[in-house]
Protein backbone atom coordinates (compact mmCIF):
# COMPACT_ATOMS: atom_id res chain seq x y z
CA UNK A 1 0.00 0.00 0.00
CA UNK A 2 1.33 3.43 -0.80
CA UNK A 3 5.01 2.56 -1.15
CA UNK A 4 5.91 5.99 -1.64
CA UNK A 5 9.62 6.89 -2.73
CA UNK A 6 9.71 10.04 -0.62
CA UNK A 7 7.73 9.47 2.50
CA UNK A 8 9.67 8.44 5.11
CA UNK A 9 6.64 7.61 7.85
CA UNK A 10 3.10 5.63 6.96
CA UNK A 11 -0.44 5.38 8.44
CA UNK A 12 -2.77 3.44 8.83
CA UNK A 13 -6.58 4.74 9.39
CA UNK A 14 -9.05 1.83 10.99
CA UNK A 15 -11.73 1.88 8.43
CA UNK A 16 -14.07 0.39 10.64
CA UNK A 17 -13.15 1.97 13.92
CA UNK A 18 -12.93 5.88 12.68
CA UNK A 19 -15.95 8.39 13.38
CA UNK A 20 -15.21 10.74 11.11
CA UNK A 21 -14.72 13.32 13.79
CA UNK A 22 -12.07 15.22 11.44
CA UNK A 23 -9.85 15.59 13.97
CA UNK A 24 -6.81 14.58 12.36
CA UNK A 25 -7.15 16.39 9.42
CA UNK A 26 -6.03 19.80 10.26
CA UNK A 27 -3.88 18.08 12.55
CA UNK A 28 -1.50 16.80 10.46
CA UNK A 29 1.15 19.46 9.68
CA UNK A 30 1.73 17.72 6.02
CA UNK A 31 -1.82 17.35 5.11
CA UNK A 32 -1.72 14.00 4.37
CA UNK A 33 -5.00 13.20 5.28
CA UNK A 34 -8.46 13.91 4.21
CA UNK A 35 -11.79 12.74 4.77
CA UNK A 36 -13.56 9.75 2.02
CA UNK A 37 -16.91 8.79 1.06
CA UNK A 38 -16.76 5.18 2.07
CA UNK A 39 -19.34 4.45 4.81
CA UNK A 40 -18.16 1.86 7.11
CA UNK A 41 -20.45 -0.24 9.37
CA UNK A 42 -20.68 2.84 12.39
CA UNK A 43 -22.03 4.79 9.16
CA UNK A 44 -19.22 6.87 9.16
CA UNK A 45 -17.00 8.08 6.11
CA UNK A 46 -13.96 7.12 7.32
CA UNK A 47 -10.22 9.21 7.01
CA UNK A 48 -8.44 8.55 4.18
CA UNK A 49 -4.73 8.52 4.22
CA UNK A 50 -4.74 10.23 0.97
CA UNK A 51 -1.58 12.25 0.71
CA UNK A 52 1.01 9.42 1.68
CA UNK A 53 4.07 10.58 -0.27
CA UNK A 54 4.11 13.48 2.10
CA UNK A 55 4.50 11.53 5.27
CA UNK A 56 6.77 11.48 8.08
CA UNK A 57 5.84 9.47 10.61
CA UNK A 58 5.29 12.19 13.26
CA UNK A 59 2.41 10.68 14.76
CA UNK A 60 0.74 13.66 15.55
CA UNK A 61 -2.61 12.58 13.70
CA UNK A 62 -2.46 9.21 15.76
CA UNK A 63 -1.77 11.40 19.44
CA UNK A 64 -4.72 13.31 18.21
CA UNK A 65 -7.27 10.46 17.09
CA UNK A 66 -9.60 10.36 20.06
CA UNK A 67 -10.38 6.65 19.08
CA UNK A 68 -7.06 5.63 18.41
CA UNK A 69 -7.42 4.03 14.90
CA UNK A 70 -4.65 5.30 13.46
CA UNK A 71 -1.16 3.17 13.28
CA UNK A 72 2.17 4.98 12.37
CA UNK A 73 5.29 3.50 11.12
CA UNK A 74 8.97 4.73 10.26
CA UNK B 1 11.95 -8.86 -6.59
CA UNK B 2 12.86 -7.50 -3.22
CA UNK B 3 9.85 -7.60 -0.23
CA UNK B 4 7.24 -4.55 -0.97
CA UNK B 5 9.02 -1.73 -0.28
CA UNK B 6 6.28 -0.39 2.21
CA UNK B 7 6.57 -3.19 4.69
CA UNK B 8 10.55 -2.94 4.14
CA UNK B 9 10.95 0.79 4.93
CA UNK B 10 8.07 1.27 7.73
CA UNK B 11 8.83 -1.31 9.62
CA UNK B 12 9.40 0.26 12.97
CA UNK B 13 6.04 1.01 14.95
CA UNK B 14 5.90 4.48 16.02
CA UNK B 15 2.66 4.68 17.03
CA UNK B 16 0.34 1.78 18.50
CA UNK B 17 -2.40 1.62 20.38
CA UNK B 18 -1.25 1.88 24.47
CA UNK B 19 -1.06 -1.51 25.65
CA UNK B 20 -3.67 -0.82 28.68
CA UNK B 21 -6.46 0.63 26.44
CA UNK B 22 -8.57 -1.81 25.66
CA UNK B 23 -8.84 -2.77 21.77
CA UNK B 24 -12.50 -2.01 21.67
CA UNK B 25 -14.91 0.69 19.76
CA UNK B 26 -16.12 3.02 22.43
CA UNK B 27 -19.33 4.31 23.13
CA UNK B 28 -18.21 8.33 23.06
CA UNK B 29 -19.69 10.43 19.83
CA UNK B 30 -17.60 11.52 17.63
CA UNK B 31 -14.79 13.70 18.32
CA UNK B 32 -15.48 13.90 22.29
CA UNK B 33 -12.24 14.21 24.14
CA UNK B 34 -12.81 11.63 27.04
CA UNK B 35 -11.47 9.34 24.35
CA UNK B 36 -8.42 11.40 23.81
CA UNK B 37 -8.30 11.56 27.52
CA UNK B 38 -8.84 7.72 28.31
CA UNK B 39 -6.02 7.50 25.87
CA UNK B 40 -3.46 9.48 27.87
CA UNK B 41 -4.50 7.75 30.92
CA UNK B 42 -3.68 4.23 29.52
CA UNK B 43 0.08 5.34 28.12
CA UNK B 44 0.88 6.76 31.48
CA UNK B 45 -0.20 3.94 33.43
CA UNK B 46 2.17 1.71 30.58
CA UNK B 47 5.11 3.98 31.09
CA UNK B 48 4.95 3.24 34.74
CA UNK B 49 4.59 0.16 34.31
CA UNK B 50 1.34 0.45 36.74
CA UNK B 51 -1.18 -1.79 34.65
CA UNK B 52 -1.16 -4.78 37.02
CA UNK B 53 -1.23 -2.77 40.67
CA UNK B 54 -4.07 -0.12 39.30
CA UNK B 55 -6.83 0.43 40.67
CA UNK B 56 -9.33 2.98 39.03
CA UNK B 57 -12.41 4.42 40.48
CA UNK B 58 -14.71 5.41 37.90
CA UNK B 59 -17.63 7.98 38.34
CA UNK B 60 -21.03 8.61 36.61
CA UNK B 61 -21.30 10.30 33.52
CA UNK B 62 -20.16 9.33 30.06
CA UNK B 63 -17.22 8.15 31.63
CA UNK B 64 -18.97 5.79 33.44
CA UNK B 65 -17.85 2.35 30.87
CA UNK B 66 -14.17 3.23 32.05
CA UNK B 67 -13.94 -0.44 33.21
CA UNK B 68 -14.57 -1.52 29.64
CA UNK B 69 -11.78 0.55 28.00
CA UNK B 70 -8.82 0.73 30.92
CA UNK B 71 -7.31 -2.33 31.27
CA UNK B 72 -7.37 -2.06 34.70
CA UNK B 73 -9.20 -3.06 38.18
CA UNK B 74 -12.61 -0.84 38.08
CA UNK B 75 -14.41 -0.07 41.04
CA UNK B 76 -17.64 1.61 40.13
CA UNK B 77 -18.72 4.56 42.73
CA UNK B 78 -21.78 6.42 42.96
CA UNK B 79 -22.28 9.59 41.32
CA UNK B 80 -19.65 12.03 42.96
CA UNK B 81 -18.40 9.27 45.55
CA UNK B 82 -15.32 8.31 43.46
CA UNK B 83 -12.53 10.01 45.86
CA UNK B 84 -14.48 8.95 49.31
CA UNK B 85 -14.32 5.13 47.11
CA UNK B 86 -10.76 6.20 46.50
CA UNK B 87 -9.78 7.10 49.83
CA UNK B 88 -11.62 3.91 51.16
CA UNK B 89 -9.48 1.39 48.46
CA UNK B 90 -5.85 3.35 49.14
CA UNK B 91 -6.33 2.89 52.19
CA UNK B 92 -6.48 -0.59 52.84
CA UNK B 93 -4.01 -1.19 49.78
CA UNK B 94 -1.67 1.33 50.09
CA UNK B 95 0.67 -0.42 47.43
CA UNK B 96 -1.89 0.03 45.16
CA UNK B 97 -2.18 2.78 42.37
CA UNK B 98 -5.07 4.07 42.66
CA UNK B 99 -6.95 7.38 40.76
CA UNK B 100 -10.34 8.27 40.00
CA UNK B 101 -11.92 9.57 36.20
CA UNK B 102 -14.44 12.05 36.92
CA UNK B 103 -17.00 14.63 35.17
CA UNK B 104 -17.42 18.11 35.85
CA UNK B 105 -21.36 17.49 37.25
CA UNK B 106 -19.64 14.33 38.85
CA UNK B 107 -16.74 16.28 40.88
CA UNK B 108 -17.92 20.15 40.81
CA UNK B 109 -21.91 19.48 41.46
CA UNK B 110 -23.02 16.04 43.67
CA UNK B 111 -19.33 15.45 44.50
CA UNK B 112 -18.12 18.86 46.01
CA UNK B 113 -17.72 17.68 49.18
CA UNK B 114 -15.92 14.37 48.41
CA UNK B 115 -13.46 15.88 46.36
CA UNK B 116 -12.95 18.91 48.71
CA UNK B 117 -12.39 16.30 51.58
CA UNK B 118 -10.34 14.37 50.08
CA UNK B 119 -7.91 16.90 49.17
CA UNK B 120 -7.85 18.30 52.33
CA UNK B 121 -7.36 14.65 53.96
CA UNK B 122 -4.03 14.52 51.47
CA UNK B 123 -5.64 11.37 50.15
CA UNK B 124 -2.75 9.86 48.46
CA UNK B 125 -4.72 9.53 45.09
CA UNK B 126 -4.53 10.85 41.31
CA UNK B 127 -7.79 12.42 39.85
CA UNK B 128 -8.45 12.96 36.67
CA UNK B 129 -11.05 15.85 36.15
CA UNK B 130 -13.21 16.35 32.94
CA UNK B 131 -14.55 19.65 32.98
CA UNK B 132 -17.15 19.75 29.55
CA UNK B 133 -19.51 22.45 30.90
CA UNK B 134 -22.03 20.30 31.35
CA UNK B 135 -23.58 17.45 32.60
CA UNK B 136 -22.90 15.39 28.99
CA UNK B 137 -24.31 12.10 29.67
CA UNK B 138 -27.88 13.04 30.90
CA UNK B 139 -28.47 15.60 28.02
CA UNK B 140 -26.16 18.41 28.22
CA UNK B 141 -28.05 20.17 31.71
CA UNK B 142 -25.91 23.17 33.28
CA UNK B 143 -22.86 22.17 35.46
CA UNK B 144 -21.07 24.75 38.01
CA UNK B 145 -18.22 24.82 35.25
CA UNK B 146 -20.65 25.91 32.78
CA UNK B 147 -19.45 29.34 30.79
CA UNK B 148 -21.84 32.39 31.72
CA UNK B 149 -24.36 32.77 28.33
CA UNK B 150 -23.51 29.47 28.03
CA UNK B 151 -27.34 27.77 26.53
CA UNK B 152 -27.60 24.42 28.03
CA UNK B 153 -31.02 22.46 28.53
CA UNK B 154 -31.38 24.16 31.96
CA UNK B 155 -30.09 27.38 30.70
CA UNK B 156 -31.84 27.93 27.50
CA UNK B 157 -31.44 31.87 27.53
CA UNK B 158 -28.07 31.35 28.82
CA UNK B 159 -26.32 30.97 31.78
CA UNK B 160 -27.02 34.10 33.89
CA UNK B 161 -25.15 34.68 36.93
CA UNK B 162 -27.81 36.11 38.83
CA UNK B 163 -29.28 33.18 39.87
CA UNK B 164 -27.17 30.50 38.70
CA UNK B 165 -23.83 32.16 39.60
CA UNK B 166 -19.97 31.44 38.58
CA UNK B 167 -18.67 28.56 36.63
CA UNK B 168 -16.40 27.19 39.33
CA UNK B 169 -12.51 26.70 38.35
CA UNK B 170 -12.14 23.92 40.43
CA UNK B 171 -8.20 23.39 39.83
CA UNK B 172 -7.75 26.81 41.19
CA UNK B 173 -9.91 25.87 44.22
CA UNK B 174 -8.30 22.22 44.95
CA UNK B 175 -4.65 23.66 44.48
CA UNK B 176 -5.90 26.43 48.08
CA UNK B 177 -6.14 23.30 49.79
CA UNK B 178 -3.04 22.06 51.91
CA UNK B 179 -3.48 18.74 51.37
CA UNK B 180 -3.66 18.79 47.47
CA UNK B 181 0.30 17.76 45.90
CA UNK B 182 -0.48 19.14 42.52
CA UNK B 183 -2.82 20.55 40.63
CA UNK B 184 -3.08 21.74 37.43
CA UNK B 185 -5.27 22.76 34.13
CA UNK B 186 -4.49 21.14 30.43
CA UNK B 187 -6.29 21.10 27.40
CA UNK B 188 -6.38 18.32 24.46
CA UNK B 189 -7.32 20.53 21.46
CA UNK B 190 -4.37 20.70 19.90
CA UNK B 191 -1.27 17.97 19.68
CA UNK B 192 0.78 20.77 21.49
CA UNK B 193 -1.91 20.69 24.31
CA UNK B 194 -2.00 16.95 24.06
CA UNK B 195 1.34 16.34 24.97
CA UNK B 196 1.68 18.71 27.62
CA UNK B 197 -1.21 17.31 29.14
CA UNK B 198 0.67 14.25 28.86
CA UNK B 199 3.07 15.62 31.17
CA UNK B 200 1.06 17.17 33.66
CA UNK B 201 -0.78 13.45 34.10
CA UNK B 202 2.71 11.94 34.99
CA UNK B 203 3.47 14.63 37.13
CA UNK B 204 0.33 13.43 38.91
CA UNK B 205 1.07 9.70 38.79
CA UNK B 206 4.69 10.60 40.30
CA UNK B 207 3.11 12.56 43.03
CA UNK B 208 1.40 9.29 44.29
CA UNK B 209 4.34 7.29 43.32
CA UNK B 210 6.22 9.38 46.07
CA UNK B 211 3.56 9.87 48.36
CA UNK B 212 3.17 13.21 48.76
CA UNK B 213 -1.14 13.48 48.41
CA UNK B 214 -3.79 14.05 46.36
CA UNK B 215 -2.76 15.29 42.76
CA UNK B 216 -5.78 16.54 40.30
CA UNK B 217 -5.13 17.42 36.23
CA UNK B 218 -7.73 18.56 35.10
CA UNK B 219 -9.05 18.86 31.29
CA UNK B 220 -10.86 21.04 29.86
CA UNK B 221 -12.97 18.98 27.34
CA UNK B 222 -15.53 18.87 24.47
CA UNK B 223 -18.70 17.87 24.12
CA UNK B 224 -19.41 18.23 20.89
CA UNK B 225 -23.09 16.48 20.85
CA UNK B 226 -24.70 18.93 23.62
CA UNK B 227 -22.87 21.97 22.56
CA UNK B 228 -24.69 21.27 19.08
CA UNK B 229 -20.75 21.43 17.40
CA UNK B 230 -18.86 20.03 14.79
CA UNK B 231 -15.61 18.23 17.00
CA UNK B 232 -13.48 20.73 15.14
CA UNK B 233 -15.40 24.21 16.05
CA UNK B 234 -15.84 22.21 19.84
CA UNK B 235 -11.94 22.62 20.16
CA UNK B 236 -11.82 26.49 18.83
CA UNK B 237 -14.42 27.02 21.88
CA UNK B 238 -12.16 25.34 24.23
CA UNK B 239 -8.92 27.15 22.44
CA UNK B 240 -11.08 30.68 22.88
CA UNK B 241 -13.59 31.34 25.56
CA UNK B 242 -13.01 28.09 27.93
CA UNK B 243 -9.39 28.79 27.69
CA UNK B 244 -9.91 32.62 28.97
CA UNK B 245 -12.10 31.88 31.55
CA UNK B 246 -10.21 28.69 33.05
CA UNK B 247 -6.62 29.47 32.47
CA UNK B 248 -4.47 26.57 32.16
CA UNK B 249 -1.14 25.88 33.88
CA UNK B 250 -0.05 24.64 36.96
CA UNK B 251 -1.87 26.15 40.31
CA UNK B 252 -0.02 24.00 42.83
CA UNK B 253 3.45 21.40 42.58
CA UNK B 254 4.48 19.96 46.12
CA UNK B 255 8.14 19.28 45.76
CA UNK B 256 8.56 17.71 49.62
CA UNK B 257 5.85 15.54 51.10
CA UNK B 258 4.63 16.52 54.88
CA UNK B 259 5.06 13.52 56.36
CA UNK B 260 7.70 10.72 55.30
C1 LIG C 1 -27.19 10.03 42.42
C2 LIG C 1 -27.40 10.36 40.97
N1 LIG C 1 -27.91 11.56 40.63
C3 LIG C 1 -28.09 11.88 39.34
C4 LIG C 1 -27.77 10.99 38.35
C5 LIG C 1 -28.00 11.36 36.89
N2 LIG C 1 -26.78 11.67 36.18
C6 LIG C 1 -26.14 10.76 35.42
S1 LIG C 1 -24.78 11.38 34.64
C7 LIG C 1 -25.05 12.91 35.33
C8 LIG C 1 -24.15 14.07 35.02
C9 LIG C 1 -22.87 13.70 34.42
O1 LIG C 1 -22.17 14.85 34.05
P1 LIG C 1 -20.60 14.91 34.13
O2 LIG C 1 -20.14 14.43 35.44
O3 LIG C 1 -20.19 16.29 33.77
O4 LIG C 1 -20.12 13.84 33.06
P2 LIG C 1 -20.08 13.93 31.46
O5 LIG C 1 -21.16 13.03 31.02
O6 LIG C 1 -20.28 15.34 31.06
O7 LIG C 1 -18.72 13.43 31.11
C10 LIG C 1 -26.18 12.92 36.14
C11 LIG C 1 -26.69 14.09 36.84
C12 LIG C 1 -27.26 9.73 38.74
N3 LIG C 1 -26.90 8.80 37.82
N4 LIG C 1 -27.07 9.44 40.04
S1 LIG D 1 2.33 10.58 10.81
FE1 LIG D 1 2.56 12.83 10.75
S2 LIG D 1 2.88 13.31 8.61
FE2 LIG D 1 2.11 11.20 8.65
S3 LIG D 1 -0.11 11.43 8.38
FE3 LIG D 1 0.27 11.42 10.58
S4 LIG D 1 0.47 13.58 11.16
FE4 LIG D 1 0.67 13.45 8.93
S1 LIG E 1 -9.30 11.53 14.33
FE1 LIG E 1 -9.64 9.31 14.25
S2 LIG E 1 -11.87 9.03 14.35
FE2 LIG E 1 -11.47 11.18 13.84
S3 LIG E 1 -11.54 11.26 11.59
FE3 LIG E 1 -9.40 10.96 12.15
S4 LIG E 1 -9.10 8.74 12.15
FE4 LIG E 1 -11.30 9.10 12.17
S1 LIG F 1 -22.49 13.31 25.19
FE1 LIG F 1 -20.73 14.68 25.17
S2 LIG F 1 -19.33 13.94 26.78
FE2 LIG F 1 -20.81 12.31 26.31
S3 LIG F 1 -19.79 11.01 24.79
FE3 LIG F 1 -21.07 12.48 23.66
S4 LIG F 1 -19.70 14.21 23.24
FE4 LIG F 1 -18.73 12.96 24.84
MG1 LIG G 1 -19.44 17.03 32.02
Amino acid sequence: MGDSVTATGRIEIDFERCKACELCVPACPKVCIGMGTAINRQGYASAVFERPDDCTGCAICAETCPDACILVWR
Amino acid sequence: MSAPPGKARFSKAVYARPRSLVDVKSHFCPGCHHGTIHKIVAECIDRYGLREKTIGVACVGCSVFLYDYIDVDVVESPHGRAPAVATGVKRAQPDKFVFTYQGDGDLAAIGTSEIIHAANRGENLSVIFVNNTTYGMTGGQMAPTTMLGQKTSTTPYGRDFRGDGYPIRMAELLAGLEGTAYSARVAVSTPAQIRKSKEAVRKAFEMQINGMGLSIVEFLSTCPTNWGMKPLDAQKRVLGEMSEYFPLGVFKERVQADFA
